[in-house]
């Protein structure tokens, strides 16, 4: 399945059960120079739309949510060391966590990178 | 939405158009629109300023002349008949300033909080005795101006030069840059400035800053202005700086920003400030709030500001709550980030005197976790101000 997008600037890709999830290019560039991510434990809960992660630029500290309702299996320890991967490589390197959905069919309401282009157009 | 509608009314400096044009981002700040940073990132303009010469454009500060309405032409009493006036709202030695120098000074409320931090500073030339430039910060500077203007009654007149451009050059080589320009710009010691004849203009030329680094500050006239920030962009050794390095290069050089670690409650002992304070004006008084400066000087206060080493990697901002061993809530953060030099988070807050020592464990608590962090000395970087060695 290709990545679907929020219009808050998180990506999830699903592989099979898990979902990769992370934030665009967009939201990279829009937060700065990124120089702490708190990702959330294993095995905790995300409510779809609820507080997923935290990211610290420089200046200031932005909310990250979930695209979508599951558990978290595992998140992305290289970006202790190296939290200037999600700057440099936001949909690659710098992806967030993967999660367990609870619901496969709650990312059909997102949008493909075509509707996503197009709703960074209207911004 | 809400941000369009903000930004109709927002002020701009006359240097929006080259901010622009540069791919700053701009975001409102004291009601002007301002950049916040340039393309190349707070980190990476951050270590240039520190390396090399870091351009600022300060015009949304307040710049002024506070000038008698009738000098009687003798300097000295001059001076002091306009030094009275500023001595009258600060807590600083106006009196004493020699010709040329610069002083760092509070604006004191009638509780001993402070209103406002600024620099006051007296002409070099004799001709200019009677008038004091003073520089005041730009959330501030209508209240600080309208304050000034009532002391002043019709013995003075303060006239604003908000108009033009104030820029700041910063770094290790902001003087060599300056002197390719104006070469006696690099006579200027620290904390003096003087008035430089430049294109049938004048600059008016301050060596001071708010980095902790060598470098100037400058006011343009407004004709000047566009084309003095291009030829200094111009020189290789100069890119430009946005608001968000001005604010993490000065929290690592351990000076307040008024409005988080200054404010109308915060006595200038409290904030550590006491070097604002001379001998005479710690006796004498005759400032606004005195009785709670002499009583704080003789009987020490409540709290204290200080600097705060944070463990691991996540930052602390403003209004975090600082806990001791025990978990009792002593104190509170007011400004707080990355410090990009010190590779680490860093902030400043204020705690209860008995835990200011450096050293000193605490708790910070961030979005509900427990964080380690130490009392630090200020600055986190050193100081690199120009001094001249004595002959």
């Amino acid at each position: 399945m290709s990545t679907r997008y929020t219009r808050d600037h998180e990506w999830i890709r699903l592989d099979g059960d898990l979902a990769t999830i992370g934030i665009t290019d967009y939201a990279q560039d829009q937060l700065g120079d990124i120089v702490f991510v708190e990702l959330p434990e294993i095995g905790r809960k995300l409510d779809k739309g609820g507080e997923a992660a935290v990211v610290e630029s420089v200046k200031a500290a932005s909310e990250i949510f979930a695209p979508a309702a599951g558990e978290v299996v595992e998140v992305n320890a290289a970006l202790s060391d190296q939290p200037a991967s999600v700057n440099e490589d936001p949909e690659g390197a710098g992806w967030f966590m993967k999660v367990k959905l609870t619901d496969k069919t709650s990312l059909d309401g997102l949008m493909d990178e075509v509707a996503y282009k197009a709703y960074l157009e209207t911004i | 939405m809400g941000d369009n509608h903000a930004s109709e009314t927002l002020r701009e400096t006359p240097l929006a158009a080259a901010h622009r044009a540069l791919g700053a981002r701009m975001v409102p700040f004291a009601g002007y629109a301002m950049p916040v940073q340039y393309p190349s990132g707070i980190l990476a303009e951050h270590k240039w300023t520190r390396e090399h010469a870091g351009l600022f454009d300060v015009s949304h500060m307040g710049p002024s002349f506070l000038s008698l309405a009738k000098p009687s032409g003798d300097p000295e009493a001059d001076h002091a008949a306009v030094a009275a006036i500023v001595e009258s709202l600060t807590c600083g030695d106006i009196r004493s300033l020699k010709p040329g120098r610069i002083r760092y000074t509070l604006l004191m409320n009638d509780e001993g909080g402070v209103l406002d931090d600024l620099m006051v500073a007296r002409p070099a030339a004799e001709a200019w005795s009677g008038t004091l430039y003073i520089v005041v910060n730009a959330d501030t500077k209508e209240a600080d101006f309208a304050r000034f203007q009532a002391a002043a009654g019709d013995t003075a007149e303060l006239t604003r030069a908000d108009d033009g451009g104030l820029l700041a050059l910063q770094g290790p080589e902001a003087v060599a840059v300056m002197r390719d320009i104006i070469p006696s710009v690099a006579d200027l010691g620290f904390m003096t400035y003087g008035s430089f004849a430049y294109e049938g203009e004048k600059l008016v030329i301050s060596r001071s800053g708010y980095t902790g680094e060598d470098g100037v500050e400058i006011l343009v006239p407004p004709t000047l202005v566009a084309a003095f920030w291009e030829r200094l962009l111009a020189d290789p050794r100069v890119r430009p700086i946005g608001l968000g390095a001005r604010d993490s290069l000065r929290l690592e050089a351990g000076l307040p920003l008024y409005g988080h670690d200054l404010d109308s409650t915060t006595s200038p002992i409290e904030a550590d400030l006491g070097f604002a304070l001379s001998k005479r004006r710690r006796e004498e008084g005759g400032f606004p709030g005195y009785d709670r400066i002499r009583r704080e000087l003789q009987e020490g206060t409540g709290r204290k500001r200080v600097g705060l080493a944070v463990e691991g990697k996540a930052p602390a901002r403003d209004g975090t709550e600082i806990l001791d061993e025990s978990g009792r809530k002593v104190g509170i953060v007011t400004s707080g980030g990355f410090g990009p030099t010190i590779g680490a988070p860093i902030a400043m807050g204020y705690v209860e005197s008995s835990l200011a020592a450096p050293g000193t464990p605490l708790t910070l608590v961030v979005r509900g976790k427990n964080l380690a962090a130490r009392v630090a000395a200020l600055p986190f970087v050193p100081h690199r101000y120009f001094r001249k060695s004595n002959p």
